[in-house]
Protein backbone atom coordinates (compact mmCIF):
# COMPACT_ATOMS: atom_id res chain seq x y z
CA UNK A 1 0.00 0.00 0.00
CA UNK A 2 2.89 2.10 1.16
CA UNK A 3 4.75 1.68 -2.22
CA UNK A 4 1.84 2.07 -4.54
CA UNK A 5 1.41 5.53 -2.80
CA UNK A 6 5.09 6.33 -2.99
CA UNK A 7 5.12 4.89 -6.88
CA UNK A 8 2.35 7.42 -7.62
CA UNK A 9 3.66 10.02 -6.00
CA UNK A 10 6.66 9.68 -7.97
CA UNK A 11 4.84 8.95 -11.25
CA UNK A 12 2.87 12.11 -11.01
CA UNK A 13 5.91 14.17 -10.48
CA UNK A 14 7.90 13.16 -13.51
CA UNK A 15 4.67 13.81 -15.48
CA UNK A 16 4.23 17.54 -14.06
CA UNK A 17 8.29 17.90 -14.29
CA UNK A 18 9.21 16.22 -17.58
CA UNK A 19 7.28 18.13 -20.16
CA UNK A 20 8.23 21.44 -17.84
CA UNK A 21 12.30 20.58 -18.39
CA UNK A 22 11.73 20.19 -22.18
CA UNK A 23 9.86 23.69 -22.71
CA UNK A 24 11.98 25.62 -20.15
CA UNK A 25 14.92 26.93 -19.57
CA UNK A 26 16.49 27.33 -16.50
CA UNK A 27 19.59 29.29 -15.10
CA UNK A 28 22.56 29.63 -17.68
CA UNK A 29 21.22 28.13 -20.22
CA UNK A 30 18.28 30.59 -19.98
CA UNK A 31 20.40 33.54 -19.49
CA UNK A 32 22.63 32.85 -22.83
CA UNK A 33 19.29 32.07 -24.80
CA UNK A 34 17.69 35.62 -23.97
CA UNK A 35 21.13 37.59 -24.12
CA UNK A 36 22.69 35.63 -27.00
CA UNK A 37 26.10 35.71 -25.34
CA UNK A 38 28.23 33.65 -22.94
CA UNK A 39 31.11 35.08 -20.78
CA UNK A 40 34.33 33.12 -20.12
CA UNK A 41 36.69 34.11 -17.65
CA UNK A 42 40.50 33.74 -18.48
CA UNK A 43 43.61 34.35 -16.17
CA UNK A 44 46.45 36.49 -17.51
CA UNK A 45 49.55 34.32 -16.79
CA UNK A 46 48.30 30.92 -16.11
CA UNK A 47 50.42 28.89 -18.82
CA UNK A 48 49.97 26.61 -20.57
CA UNK A 49 46.09 26.89 -18.95
CA UNK A 50 44.96 30.44 -19.95
CA UNK A 51 47.15 33.15 -20.42
CA UNK A 52 47.62 35.99 -22.90
CA UNK A 53 49.41 35.83 -26.17
CA UNK A 54 51.46 38.21 -27.83
CA UNK A 55 48.04 39.80 -29.08
CA UNK A 56 46.60 40.07 -25.42
CA UNK A 57 44.69 37.24 -27.02
CA UNK A 58 43.29 34.87 -24.25
CA UNK A 59 44.45 31.43 -25.29
CA UNK A 60 45.29 28.05 -23.41
CA UNK A 61 44.84 24.43 -22.98
CA UNK A 62 41.37 25.35 -20.70
CA UNK A 63 40.26 27.72 -23.20
CA UNK A 64 40.29 25.45 -26.19
CA UNK A 65 38.29 23.30 -24.18
CA UNK A 66 35.73 25.65 -23.26
CA UNK A 67 35.41 26.94 -26.46
CA UNK A 68 34.28 23.32 -27.63
CA UNK A 69 31.44 23.73 -24.27
CA UNK A 70 30.85 26.55 -26.34
CA UNK A 71 29.67 24.91 -29.54
CA UNK A 72 27.92 21.99 -27.52
CA UNK A 73 25.67 24.93 -25.78
CA UNK A 74 25.20 26.72 -29.15
CA UNK A 75 23.94 23.59 -30.74
CA UNK A 76 21.93 22.61 -27.53
CA UNK A 77 20.30 25.90 -27.44
CA UNK A 78 19.75 25.98 -31.49
CA UNK A 79 21.21 28.82 -32.29
CA UNK A 80 22.53 30.47 -34.89
CA UNK A 81 25.04 32.68 -33.24
CA UNK A 82 26.24 32.69 -29.94
CA UNK A 83 28.55 35.69 -28.80
CA UNK A 84 31.39 34.37 -26.84
CA UNK A 85 32.36 37.12 -24.18
CA UNK A 86 36.04 37.08 -22.61
CA UNK A 87 36.65 38.62 -19.03
CA UNK A 88 39.81 38.43 -17.07
CA UNK A 89 39.65 36.75 -13.83
CA UNK A 90 41.98 36.71 -10.98
CA UNK A 91 42.03 34.04 -8.17
CA UNK A 92 40.58 36.41 -5.78
CA UNK A 93 37.42 37.60 -8.38
CA UNK A 94 36.97 34.39 -9.78
CA UNK A 95 34.51 33.61 -7.51
CA UNK A 96 32.36 36.81 -6.95
CA UNK A 97 32.22 37.58 -11.12
CA UNK A 98 31.01 33.86 -11.28
CA UNK A 99 28.83 34.36 -7.81
CA UNK A 100 27.01 37.37 -9.83
CA UNK A 101 26.64 36.15 -13.39
CA UNK A 102 29.66 38.06 -14.72
CA UNK A 103 31.24 35.36 -16.29
CA UNK A 104 29.48 31.80 -16.98
CA UNK A 105 32.21 29.64 -17.20
CA UNK A 106 36.05 29.84 -15.42
CA UNK A 107 38.58 28.62 -17.97
CA UNK A 108 41.91 28.33 -15.46
CA UNK A 109 43.83 25.76 -13.70
CA UNK A 110 41.25 25.86 -10.71
CA UNK A 111 42.32 22.88 -7.99
CA UNK A 112 38.95 21.04 -7.66
CA UNK A 113 38.58 20.28 -3.95
CA UNK A 114 36.19 19.48 -1.73
CA UNK A 115 35.66 22.41 0.66
CA UNK A 116 35.33 25.08 -2.81
CA UNK A 117 32.86 22.33 -4.11
CA UNK A 118 30.36 23.91 -1.34
CA UNK A 119 30.55 27.04 -3.20
CA UNK A 120 30.71 26.40 -6.78
CA UNK A 121 30.71 22.96 -9.32
CA UNK A 122 33.64 21.74 -11.76
CA UNK A 123 32.90 19.91 -14.82
CA UNK A 124 34.84 17.07 -15.80
CA UNK A 125 38.63 17.24 -14.52
CA UNK A 126 41.17 18.40 -17.46
CA UNK A 127 44.73 18.38 -15.52
CA UNK A 128 45.42 16.59 -12.55
CA UNK A 129 49.17 17.62 -10.93
CA UNK A 130 51.08 17.10 -7.99
CA UNK A 131 52.58 19.27 -5.35
CA UNK A 132 56.52 19.32 -6.42
CA UNK A 133 59.17 21.47 -5.73
CA UNK A 134 61.66 23.40 -8.12
CA UNK A 135 65.13 24.18 -6.68
CA UNK A 136 68.51 25.38 -8.48
CA UNK A 137 70.93 22.80 -9.75
CA UNK A 138 73.69 24.35 -7.94
CA UNK A 139 71.95 23.77 -4.51
CA UNK A 140 71.92 20.00 -4.98
CA UNK A 141 68.97 19.29 -3.28
CA UNK A 142 67.84 15.38 -3.91
CA UNK A 143 65.23 14.76 -1.71
CA UNK A 144 62.67 16.28 0.89
CA UNK A 145 64.85 15.61 3.33
CA UNK A 146 67.53 17.34 2.09
CA UNK A 147 65.54 20.63 2.86
CA UNK A 148 65.65 19.91 6.46
CA UNK A 149 66.47 23.23 7.82
CA UNK A 150 66.54 25.32 4.91
CA UNK A 151 63.86 28.54 3.82
CA UNK A 152 61.42 27.23 1.54
CA UNK A 153 58.77 29.13 -0.61
CA UNK A 154 55.42 28.19 -1.38
CA UNK A 155 52.19 30.62 -2.53
CA UNK A 156 50.54 31.78 0.35
CA UNK A 157 46.51 30.22 0.14
CA UNK A 158 47.23 26.91 -2.03
CA UNK A 159 46.75 24.21 -0.79
CA UNK A 160 50.36 23.71 -1.82
CA UNK A 161 51.62 25.57 1.22
CA UNK A 162 49.30 23.49 3.55
CA UNK A 163 51.08 20.21 2.23
CA UNK A 164 54.39 21.63 3.17
CA UNK A 165 53.28 22.67 6.68
CA UNK A 166 51.92 19.29 6.92
CA UNK A 167 54.94 17.50 5.88
CA UNK A 168 57.64 19.94 7.70
CA UNK A 169 55.51 19.16 11.40
CA UNK A 170 55.19 15.49 10.09
CA UNK A 171 58.76 14.62 9.20
CA UNK A 172 60.25 17.02 11.63
CA UNK A 173 62.23 18.87 8.56
CA UNK A 174 62.49 21.99 10.38
CA UNK A 175 62.04 23.93 7.68
CA UNK A 176 61.55 28.03 7.42
CA UNK A 177 58.21 28.20 5.70
CA UNK A 178 57.87 31.55 3.63
CA UNK A 179 54.49 32.82 2.17
CA UNK A 180 54.58 34.15 -1.23
CA UNK A 181 52.23 36.48 -2.78
CA UNK A 182 51.99 34.53 -6.38
CA UNK A 183 53.69 32.71 -8.38
CA UNK A 184 56.22 34.61 -9.79
CA UNK A 185 56.83 36.36 -6.54
CA UNK A 186 57.57 33.17 -4.80
CA UNK A 187 60.05 31.67 -8.11
CA UNK A 188 61.71 35.05 -8.08
CA UNK A 189 62.51 34.05 -3.79
CA UNK A 190 64.01 31.31 -5.32
CA UNK A 191 66.06 32.93 -8.38
CA UNK A 192 67.49 35.38 -6.19
CA UNK A 193 68.02 32.96 -3.13
CA UNK A 194 65.92 34.46 -0.60
CA UNK A 195 64.53 30.92 -0.59
CA UNK A 196 66.16 27.13 -2.15
CA UNK A 197 63.00 25.57 -3.07
CA UNK A 198 59.39 26.30 -4.13
CA UNK A 199 56.59 24.14 -3.95
CA UNK A 200 53.54 24.30 -6.23
CA UNK A 201 51.76 22.21 -8.95
CA UNK A 202 54.29 20.66 -11.37
CA UNK A 203 52.88 21.85 -14.47
CA UNK A 204 53.31 26.06 -12.96
CA UNK A 205 57.05 24.97 -11.94
CA UNK A 206 57.57 23.54 -15.29
CA UNK A 207 55.96 26.70 -17.29
CA UNK A 208 57.91 29.00 -14.43
CA UNK A 209 61.58 27.67 -15.02
CA UNK A 210 60.53 26.93 -19.01
CA UNK A 211 59.98 30.81 -19.12
CA UNK A 212 63.04 32.00 -16.62
CA UNK A 213 66.01 33.40 -17.68
CA UNK A 214 67.79 30.23 -17.22
CA UNK A 215 65.87 27.70 -17.69
CA UNK A 216 68.60 24.87 -17.51
CA UNK A 217 69.63 26.16 -13.67
CA UNK A 218 66.65 24.73 -12.20
CA UNK A 219 65.04 21.34 -11.54
CA UNK A 220 62.08 20.01 -11.09
CA UNK A 221 61.92 16.75 -8.10
CA UNK A 222 60.83 13.56 -8.27
CA UNK A 223 59.63 13.63 -4.60
CA UNK A 224 56.05 14.86 -4.57
CA UNK A 225 54.53 16.76 -1.57
CA UNK A 226 50.94 15.36 -2.31
CA UNK A 227 48.98 12.77 -4.91
CA UNK A 228 48.11 14.35 -8.23
CA UNK A 229 44.89 16.65 -7.92
CA UNK A 230 42.47 17.60 -10.08
CA UNK A 231 42.17 20.85 -12.02
CA UNK A 232 38.36 21.56 -13.27
CA UNK A 233 36.48 24.52 -15.19
CA UNK A 234 34.25 26.02 -12.96
CA UNK A 235 30.41 27.31 -13.27
CA UNK A 236 27.61 27.91 -11.27
CA UNK A 237 26.23 25.60 -8.16
CA UNK A 238 22.94 24.21 -8.14
CA UNK A 239 22.56 24.91 -11.82
CA UNK A 240 22.02 21.07 -13.04
CA UNK A 241 20.81 21.69 -16.44
CA UNK A 242 23.79 23.73 -17.42
CA UNK A 243 26.20 21.33 -15.84
CA UNK A 244 24.64 18.42 -17.84
CA UNK A 245 25.08 19.83 -20.97
CA UNK A 246 29.08 21.18 -20.00
CA UNK A 247 29.30 17.41 -18.70
CA UNK A 248 28.40 16.06 -21.51
CA UNK A 249 30.77 18.29 -23.97
CA UNK A 250 33.54 17.90 -21.83
CA UNK A 251 33.02 13.68 -21.77
CA UNK A 252 32.51 13.54 -25.76
CA UNK A 253 35.70 15.38 -25.96
CA UNK A 254 37.64 13.74 -23.26
CA UNK A 255 36.45 10.00 -24.53
CA UNK A 256 36.55 10.56 -28.58
CA UNK A 257 40.87 11.38 -28.36
CA UNK A 258 40.16 14.93 -29.21
CA UNK A 259 41.22 16.08 -25.82
CA UNK A 260 44.70 14.17 -26.39
CA UNK A 261 45.18 16.50 -29.43
CA UNK A 262 44.25 19.25 -27.40
CA UNK A 263 46.58 18.16 -24.72
CA UNK A 264 49.39 17.58 -27.13
CA UNK A 265 49.32 21.01 -28.81
CA UNK A 266 49.98 22.68 -25.45
CA UNK A 267 52.14 20.73 -23.45
CA UNK A 268 54.65 19.06 -25.29
CA UNK A 269 54.84 21.62 -28.08
CA UNK A 270 56.12 25.11 -28.63
CA UNK A 271 53.57 27.45 -27.71
CA UNK A 272 53.49 31.11 -27.95
CA UNK A 273 53.92 33.83 -27.11
CA UNK A 274 57.60 33.05 -26.78
CA UNK A 275 58.04 29.39 -28.19
CA UNK A 276 58.55 28.19 -24.70
CA UNK A 277 57.76 23.79 -24.79
CA UNK A 278 56.67 22.72 -21.42
CA UNK A 279 57.87 18.58 -22.73
CA UNK A 280 55.50 17.72 -20.55
CA UNK A 281 53.59 14.35 -21.76
CA UNK A 282 50.42 13.41 -20.60
CA UNK A 283 50.42 11.18 -17.27
CA UNK A 284 48.60 7.71 -16.82
CA UNK A 285 46.08 9.25 -14.21
CA UNK A 286 45.29 11.89 -16.62
CA UNK A 287 44.75 9.71 -19.56
CA UNK A 288 42.54 6.99 -17.36
CA UNK A 289 40.66 10.00 -16.52
CA UNK A 290 40.16 10.72 -19.93
CA UNK A 291 38.95 7.21 -21.02
CA UNK A 292 36.56 7.35 -17.48
CA UNK A 293 35.70 11.69 -17.51
CA UNK A 294 34.68 12.56 -13.58
CA UNK A 295 34.47 15.98 -11.86
CA UNK A 296 35.73 14.35 -8.42
CA UNK A 297 37.67 16.47 -6.14
CA UNK A 298 39.02 13.12 -4.70
CA UNK A 299 42.50 12.54 -5.54
CA UNK A 300 42.47 8.69 -4.53
CA UNK A 301 39.33 8.35 -7.37
CA UNK A 302 42.11 9.20 -10.39
CA UNK A 303 44.45 5.80 -10.48
CA UNK B 1 23.47 36.30 -6.90
CA UNK B 2 23.89 32.63 -7.29
CA UNK B 3 26.65 32.81 -4.01
CA UNK B 4 26.18 30.60 -0.97
CA UNK B 5 26.77 32.68 2.11
CA UNK B 6 28.36 30.71 5.00
CA UNK B 7 28.78 32.79 8.13
CA UNK B 8 29.87 30.33 10.36
CA UNK B 9 33.05 29.79 8.45
CA UNK B 10 34.53 31.80 11.14
CA UNK B 11 34.25 29.11 12.94
CA UNK B 12 35.04 26.17 11.10
CA UNK B 13 38.76 24.64 11.11
CA UNK B 14 40.98 25.87 8.77
CA UNK B 15 42.90 23.64 6.41
CA UNK B 16 46.37 24.68 8.36
CA UNK B 17 45.65 22.71 10.72
CA UNK B 18 45.84 25.89 13.67
CA UNK B 19 42.64 26.41 15.04
CA UNK B 20 39.85 28.35 12.99
CA UNK B 21 39.40 30.77 10.16
CA UNK B 22 38.80 33.15 13.00
CA UNK B 23 42.12 32.35 14.33
CA UNK B 24 43.47 33.01 10.70
CA UNK B 25 42.57 36.40 10.41
CA UNK B 26 43.10 37.07 13.90
CA UNK B 27 46.85 36.42 13.45
CA UNK B 28 47.09 38.08 10.59
CA UNK B 29 45.44 41.16 12.66
CA UNK B 30 48.29 40.83 15.24
CA UNK B 31 50.44 41.20 12.37
CA UNK B 32 49.23 44.09 10.85
CA UNK B 33 49.26 45.78 14.20
CA UNK B 34 52.55 45.05 15.35
CA UNK B 35 53.99 46.34 11.70
CA UNK B 36 51.84 49.50 11.98
CA UNK B 37 53.22 50.50 15.72
CA UNK B 38 56.62 49.94 14.52
CA UNK B 39 56.35 51.20 11.55
CA UNK B 40 54.63 54.65 13.25
CA UNK B 41 57.50 54.42 15.65
CA UNK B 42 60.16 54.61 13.02
CA UNK B 43 57.96 57.43 11.32
CA UNK B 44 57.74 59.58 13.89
CA UNK B 45 61.18 59.17 14.92
CA UNK B 46 63.31 59.98 11.22
CA UNK B 47 59.97 62.13 10.90
CA UNK B 48 60.73 64.38 13.25
CA UNK B 49 64.68 64.74 12.88
CA UNK B 50 64.14 65.88 8.78
CA UNK B 51 61.14 68.31 9.84
CA UNK B 52 63.71 69.96 12.25
CA UNK B 53 66.66 69.74 9.15
CA UNK B 54 63.89 71.31 7.18
CA UNK B 55 63.10 74.10 9.05
CA UNK B 56 66.63 75.17 9.97
CA UNK B 57 68.32 78.14 8.14
CA UNK B 58 71.65 76.12 7.36
CA UNK B 59 71.29 75.39 3.51
CA UNK B 60 73.21 71.80 3.85
CA UNK B 61 70.45 70.53 6.31
CA UNK B 62 67.71 71.95 4.05
CA UNK B 63 68.86 70.11 0.92
CA UNK B 64 69.40 67.04 3.18
CA UNK B 65 65.97 67.15 4.20
CA UNK B 66 64.94 68.13 0.66
CA UNK B 67 66.41 65.09 -0.84
CA UNK B 68 64.59 62.71 1.63
CA UNK B 69 61.71 63.95 1.94
CA UNK B 70 61.57 63.80 -2.45
CA UNK B 71 62.98 60.56 -2.35
CA UNK B 72 60.62 58.92 -0.10
CA UNK B 73 56.98 60.76 -0.93
CA UNK B 74 57.54 60.87 -4.78
CA UNK B 75 58.06 56.69 -5.22
CA UNK B 76 54.74 54.50 -4.82
CA UNK B 77 55.04 52.19 -1.48
CA UNK B 78 54.74 49.34 -3.12
CA UNK B 79 57.84 49.86 -5.50
CA UNK B 80 59.93 51.33 -2.35
CA UNK B 81 58.98 47.78 -0.38
CA UNK B 82 59.77 45.86 -3.35
CA UNK B 83 63.30 47.71 -3.99
CA UNK B 84 63.91 47.41 -0.44
CA UNK B 85 62.78 43.14 -0.62
CA UNK B 86 64.34 42.46 -3.90
CA UNK B 87 66.53 44.84 -4.84
CA UNK B 88 69.05 46.01 -2.19
CA UNK B 89 70.50 42.17 -1.53
CA UNK B 90 71.45 42.13 -5.03
CA UNK B 91 72.97 46.13 -5.06
CA UNK B 92 75.14 44.78 -1.45
CA UNK B 93 78.55 42.71 -1.91
CA UNK B 94 77.19 38.50 -2.77
CA UNK B 95 78.18 37.62 1.22
CA UNK B 96 76.13 40.80 2.86
CA UNK B 97 73.01 40.19 0.68
CA UNK B 98 72.97 36.60 1.09
CA UNK B 99 73.09 36.96 4.79
CA UNK B 100 70.29 40.03 4.04
CA UNK B 101 68.38 37.48 2.37
CA UNK B 102 68.53 34.66 4.74
CA UNK B 103 67.39 36.34 8.19
CA UNK B 104 64.60 35.15 9.82
CA UNK B 105 61.34 36.88 9.55
CA UNK B 106 62.51 39.51 6.58
CA UNK B 107 59.42 40.09 5.17
CA UNK B 108 58.35 42.07 8.93
CA UNK B 109 61.58 44.07 9.04
CA UNK B 110 61.68 45.12 5.31
CA UNK B 111 57.77 45.98 5.31
CA UNK B 112 58.09 48.11 8.90
CA UNK B 113 61.14 49.90 7.66
CA UNK B 114 59.59 50.15 4.21
CA UNK B 115 56.42 51.85 5.48
CA UNK B 116 57.97 53.81 7.98
CA UNK B 117 60.48 55.35 6.12
CA UNK B 118 57.69 56.31 3.37
CA UNK B 119 55.97 57.46 6.19
CA UNK B 120 58.27 59.57 8.04
CA UNK B 121 58.46 62.03 4.94
CA UNK B 122 54.92 62.71 5.55
CA UNK B 123 55.70 63.45 8.76
CA UNK B 124 58.75 65.71 8.02
CA UNK B 125 56.59 67.79 5.44
CA UNK B 126 53.98 68.25 8.44
CA UNK B 127 56.27 68.70 11.64
CA UNK B 128 57.99 71.58 8.87
CA UNK B 129 55.06 73.17 8.30
CA UNK B 130 53.24 73.01 12.25
CA UNK B 131 57.23 74.99 12.77
CA UNK B 132 56.97 77.43 10.41
CA UNK B 133 53.53 78.22 11.38
CA UNK B 134 54.51 79.46 14.53
CA UNK B 135 54.54 83.17 15.12
CA UNK B 136 59.04 84.05 14.20
CA UNK B 137 58.74 85.94 17.53
CA UNK B 138 58.56 82.66 19.35
CA UNK B 139 62.13 81.38 18.24
CA UNK B 140 63.91 85.19 18.64
CA UNK B 141 62.33 85.24 22.39
CA UNK B 142 63.95 81.75 22.91
CA UNK B 143 66.86 83.21 21.65
CA UNK B 144 67.16 86.09 23.49
CA UNK B 145 66.32 84.24 26.78
CA UNK B 146 69.61 82.40 26.05
CA UNK B 147 68.46 78.97 25.11
CA UNK B 148 70.89 77.09 22.34
CA UNK B 149 69.41 76.37 18.64
CA UNK B 150 68.88 72.45 20.11
CA UNK B 151 67.44 73.72 24.00
CA UNK B 152 64.65 75.95 21.80
CA UNK B 153 63.39 73.50 19.71
CA UNK B 154 63.47 71.03 22.68
CA UNK B 155 61.54 73.76 25.21
CA UNK B 156 59.80 76.31 22.76
CA UNK B 157 59.01 75.14 19.07
CA UNK B 158 58.18 71.58 19.25
CA UNK B 159 55.85 71.05 21.92
CA UNK B 160 54.14 73.90 20.39
CA UNK B 161 54.66 72.48 16.82
CA UNK B 162 53.29 68.93 17.77
CA UNK B 163 50.04 70.17 18.91
CA UNK B 164 49.56 71.86 15.89
CA UNK B 165 50.13 69.41 13.48
CA UNK B 166 48.11 66.63 15.93
CA UNK B 167 45.10 66.67 13.92
CA UNK B 168 46.93 65.30 10.64
CA UNK B 169 49.49 63.16 12.59
CA UNK B 170 46.07 61.12 13.69
CA UNK B 171 45.52 60.68 9.68
CA UNK B 172 49.39 59.56 9.39
CA UNK B 173 49.11 56.91 11.90
CA UNK B 174 45.55 55.73 10.08
CA UNK B 175 47.58 55.69 6.64
CA UNK B 176 50.28 53.73 8.24
CA UNK B 177 47.81 50.79 9.44
CA UNK B 178 45.99 51.07 6.21
CA UNK B 179 49.56 51.07 3.99
CA UNK B 180 50.59 47.80 6.14
CA UNK B 181 48.54 45.74 4.07
CA UNK B 182 50.68 47.04 1.12
CA UNK B 183 53.07 44.42 2.67
CA UNK B 184 51.80 40.96 1.06
CA UNK B 185 53.99 41.78 -2.13
CA UNK B 186 56.91 40.81 -0.33
CA UNK B 187 54.81 37.84 1.93
CA UNK B 188 53.82 39.42 4.79
CA UNK B 189 50.74 37.46 5.38
CA UNK B 190 48.82 40.38 7.70
CA UNK B 191 45.35 41.22 7.66
CA UNK B 192 45.19 41.39 4.25
CA UNK B 193 46.94 38.65 2.96
CA UNK B 194 44.89 36.14 5.54
CA UNK B 195 41.69 37.19 4.38
CA UNK B 196 43.01 36.21 1.04
CA UNK B 197 44.39 33.01 2.11
CA UNK B 198 41.29 32.47 3.92
CA UNK B 199 38.74 33.23 0.12
CA UNK B 200 41.39 30.81 -1.47
CA UNK B 201 40.79 27.91 1.05
CA UNK B 202 37.41 27.98 1.66
CA UNK B 203 35.60 30.14 -1.10
CA UNK B 204 34.00 32.46 0.92
CA UNK B 205 35.21 35.32 -0.85
CA UNK B 206 32.36 38.33 0.69
CA UNK B 207 32.44 36.53 4.34
CA UNK B 208 36.72 36.96 4.37
CA UNK B 209 36.99 40.07 3.47
CA UNK B 210 33.78 41.47 5.16
CA UNK B 211 35.44 40.22 8.29
CA UNK B 212 39.15 41.88 7.51
CA UNK B 213 36.95 45.67 7.20
CA UNK B 214 35.41 45.55 9.78
CA UNK B 215 38.78 44.84 11.67
CA UNK B 216 40.54 47.16 10.18
CA UNK B 217 37.90 49.54 10.83
CA UNK B 218 38.14 48.47 14.09
CA UNK B 219 41.81 49.19 14.54
CA UNK B 220 41.19 52.56 13.25
CA UNK B 221 38.27 53.46 15.53
CA UNK B 222 40.27 52.79 18.24
CA UNK B 223 43.60 54.70 16.56
CA UNK B 224 41.37 57.84 16.35
CA UNK B 225 39.49 57.70 19.63
CA UNK B 226 42.95 57.45 21.24
CA UNK B 227 44.73 60.35 19.59
CA UNK B 228 41.48 62.86 20.34
CA UNK B 229 41.88 61.71 23.83
CA UNK B 230 45.89 62.38 23.63
CA UNK B 231 45.12 65.77 21.69
CA UNK B 232 42.42 66.73 24.64
CA UNK B 233 44.96 66.26 27.46
CA UNK B 234 47.57 67.88 25.88
CA UNK B 235 45.73 70.72 25.34
CA UNK B 236 47.23 73.95 27.12
CA UNK B 237 44.86 77.11 27.62
CA UNK B 238 45.71 79.99 25.77
CA UNK B 239 48.26 78.59 22.73
CA UNK B 240 47.27 78.27 19.21
CA UNK B 241 45.40 74.89 19.64
CA UNK B 242 43.78 75.01 23.48
CA UNK B 243 40.43 76.70 24.19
Amino acid sequence: MKHRQIIGCLLAGALCATPAMAQELTGTLKNVKETGAITLGFRDSSIPFSYLDDNQKPVGYAMDICYKIVDAVKKELKLDKLEVKLNPVTSSTRIPLLANGTIDLECGSTTNNAERQKQISYTNTHFLTASRYVTKKASKINAIDDLKGKSVVSTAGTTNIKQLTEANAARGLNINIIPAKDHAEAFLMVETDRAVAFVMDDILLASLVAGSKAPDDYTISKDAFSKPEPYGIMLRKDDPAFKKVVDAATSALYTGGEAQKIYDKWFTQKIPPKGLNLNTPISAELKNEFAKPSDSPDPDSYK
Amino acid sequence: MNYNWNWHIFFEPNPTGAGTYLDLLVSGLWLTIKTALLAWIIALIFGTIIGILRSLPSKAASWISFCYVEFFRNMPLLVQLFLWFFVLPELLPRTAGLWLKQLPNAPFWTAAIGVGLFMSARVAVQLAAGIASLPRGQKQAATALGLTTTQGYRYVLLPMAFRIIMPPLTSEFLNTVKNTSVAITIGLIELTGQARAMQEFSFQVFEAFTAATIMYLAINIIVVTGMRFLERSLAIPGYITGK
